[in-house]
């Protein structure tokens, strides 16, 4: 067999990286545009008022054009699964298949079918069947991202599986074990509350824009009222759920959490840094920034004074905290190759006396299983710096967001969010910030765990087909023009919308 | 089943442009995406080349353990 070329990983992960970030533009806003939409239609329920109905009406029209344009993006990442990382989606595919075929049963069909109930159902159906609509199309839209982060989760630290050695499958043992793994549930968690923050920023942006234009006041500042009030919540959940994601990412992803805080070489009382900027990657001490000392250890592990380790050594090992090396692992890895390749023989020459010891030396090497891939042990360390400078950002734009919806919703109970212009000029931009942040998110999630696919079972470099990294390049260009041009379609038909405004109250 | 079929006629026929707008994207959206895409670059590796799941599994496994990269 030959080698795949480099080049070739590089522009699948590069295309696969392209689609997720463009089909992220879409998702997050509906995500949390839905709810707010449901909690507006709720409130025109209850209290029969024009305002709440304008109010539900226009932003339900821009969860709509959003929806519209965004749906089936996905599923382009499914194609690149099927063409690009084939030999990846056999390994996982029954793990995939139960979640996304619940997916697409019961999350889709939920979504799709009262999608049509609250945008045709105005006047035509009883008033409070269309407003629980609104409410099916937003959980709809939830459990359907859950099961697309259930998959995501059991890629960052497989669980509820066992490999079959005959078919070379993954393939499910516990069903509660892959949707309820702190990992997946705490990564669910953290993106749908971050993406309620873009939602709620959605909101605060275009009433900023009404406000500095004096138009639409009223419908403005109650708009404000609302997605400040979704966005704070959301916020403060988002911080709390991400500490749990770090909190997993400890014991499952420990080279990851050392990329996120560009710890090299580990220690006792390990500092978290707010802000830096690393002068060398491998080396502790030329680090320059605000650090709190302990915090790493306390946050990691809930003890500021335990080990956290660091690059240095989950790479040379570290034999006071039983970390075994990356040649230790690389070793176990290449003993659980061999296995496999002496499975398959005996079971070729019909040699069943000795299936049952390879099966054993399998498994008990199949935890480093993928390590057996590694060349050279420097592949095993993430980008630490676009992973150090992607987390704190979006770590540093999270608190920004705490304290921006507690202002607006502070000044907006003392009647004064039209005060300060530059607040609202503030609150235009701030959606641009909160796209960043979620941005981010998944770029800390994605590249700091390279050079995985699969958390220590798979490298991106054995998932790939092999293709011509020629043909990966025509699809990546012709992607960046679709979602290209898909991105402007709903930028300008959002702006026709927003610039025609709700209808006076 | 006939006033959940009028609700959906009359639901489209009385779309505003914008609406229309959308449907014709999410329409040309699609026809992309299965009609040149799916048909034309992003065939499935393993169903193009082998004819069931046996012959499959056997790829994988070689990839596995005769993996050179």
């Amino acid at each position: 067999m030959e080698a795949i070329d480099t080049s070739l990983v590089d522009w699948s992960r590069a295309q696969f990286a392209l689609t997720a970030i463009y089909h992220w533009f879409f998702v997050p806003l509906t995500l949390g545009l839905s709810f707010i939409v449901a909690f507006m239609h709720t409130m025109y329920y209850r209290t029969q008022s024009e305002e709440w109905k304008e109010m539900t009406k226009f932003w339900m029209k821009l969860f709509g054009i959003n929806f519209a344009i965004g749906v089936a993006t996905g599923i382009i990442l499914e194609f690149e699964f099927g063409t690009n990382w084939s030999n990846y989606s056999w390994i996982v595919g029954d793990i995939f298949g139960a979640p996304l075929a619940i997916e697409g049963i019961f999350a889709f069909f939920l979504e799709s079918t009262f999608i049509a109930v609250m945008f045709f159902g105005w006047n035509r159906v009883n008033k409070k069947f269309h407003m629980l609509a609104s409410w099916f199309v937003a959980f709809g839209s939830n459990i359907s991202a859950l099961w697309i982060l259930v998959a995501n989760g059991w890629m960052q630290s497989p669980t509820g599986t066992e490999f079959n050695m005959d078919t070379a499958r993954n393939e499910m043992v516990s069903f509660f074990d892959v949707v309820l793994s702190p990992t997946a549930v705490h990564k669910f968690l953290h993106t749908v509350s971050s993406a309620y923050i873009v939602g709620a920023l959605f909101v605060v942006s275009i009433s900023s824009w009404f406000l500095l234009r004096n138009r639409h006041i009223l419908f403005a500042k109650k708009s404000i009222v609302v997605a400040s009030v979704f966005g704070l919540l959301a916020a403060l959940f988002t911080a709390f759920a991400g500490d749990n994601s770090a909190y997993t990412l400890a014991k499952d992803q420990p080279m990851k959490l050392a990329a996120m805080e560009a710890l090299m070489d580990g220690e006792r009382n390990a500092t978290l840094y707010a802000f830096g900027v690393i002068n060398d990657e491998r080396n502790n001490d030329n680090f320059t920034g605000i650090s709190f000392p302990s915090m790493l250890s306390l946050l990691a592990f809930r003890d500021p004074n335990a080990f956290v380790p660091g690059v240095n050594d989950l790479i040379n090992g570290n034999d006071e905290h039983k970390i075994l090396s990356a040649d230790e692992r690389i070793e176990k890895g290449k003993t659980a190759i061999q296995a496999l390749k002496g499975y398959k023989e005996a079971k070729q020459n019909g040699d069943s006396a000795s299936l049952e010891n390879l099966k054993e030396t399998f498994t008990e090497n199949y935890p480093h299983f993928g390590y057996g891939f590694i060349k050279d042990k420097e592949e095993l360390i993430p980008n630490v710096k676009l992973t150090f400078y992607s987390f704190h950002t979006m770590v540093l734009l999270g608190l920004f967001f705490i304290a921006f919806f507690a202002w607006l919703l502070y000044s907006s109970m003392k009647n004064q969010v039209t005060k300060y212009r530059w607040i609202l000029k503030l609150g235009v931009w701030s959606l641009l910030l909160g796209y960043i942040a979620s941005e981010l998110g998944w770029i800390v999630a994605e590249v700091g765990r390279q050079p995985w696919a699969i958390q220590d079972i798979l490298p991106v470099g054995v998932a790939t087909s092999h293709l011509s990294s020629s043909s990966v390049q025509t699809t990546f260009f012709l992607f960046l023009i679709l979602f290209t041009v898909l991105l402007i379609a709903e930028v300008k038909i959002m702006l026709t919308q927003i610039k025609k405004g709700p209808k006076p109250f | 089943m006939k006033r959940i079929l009028d609700f959906y006629i009359d639901g489209f026929r009385n779309m505003s442009i914008t609406s229309k707008k959308l449907w014709l994207i999410i329409a040309i959206k699609l026809i992309i995406m299965f009609g040149i895409l799916k048909l034309f670059f992003f065939k499935d590796y393993l169903n193009e080349r082998y004819d069931n799941e046996e012959q499959k599994s056997e790829y994988i496994i070689n990839e596995l353990i005769n993996n050179k990269n």
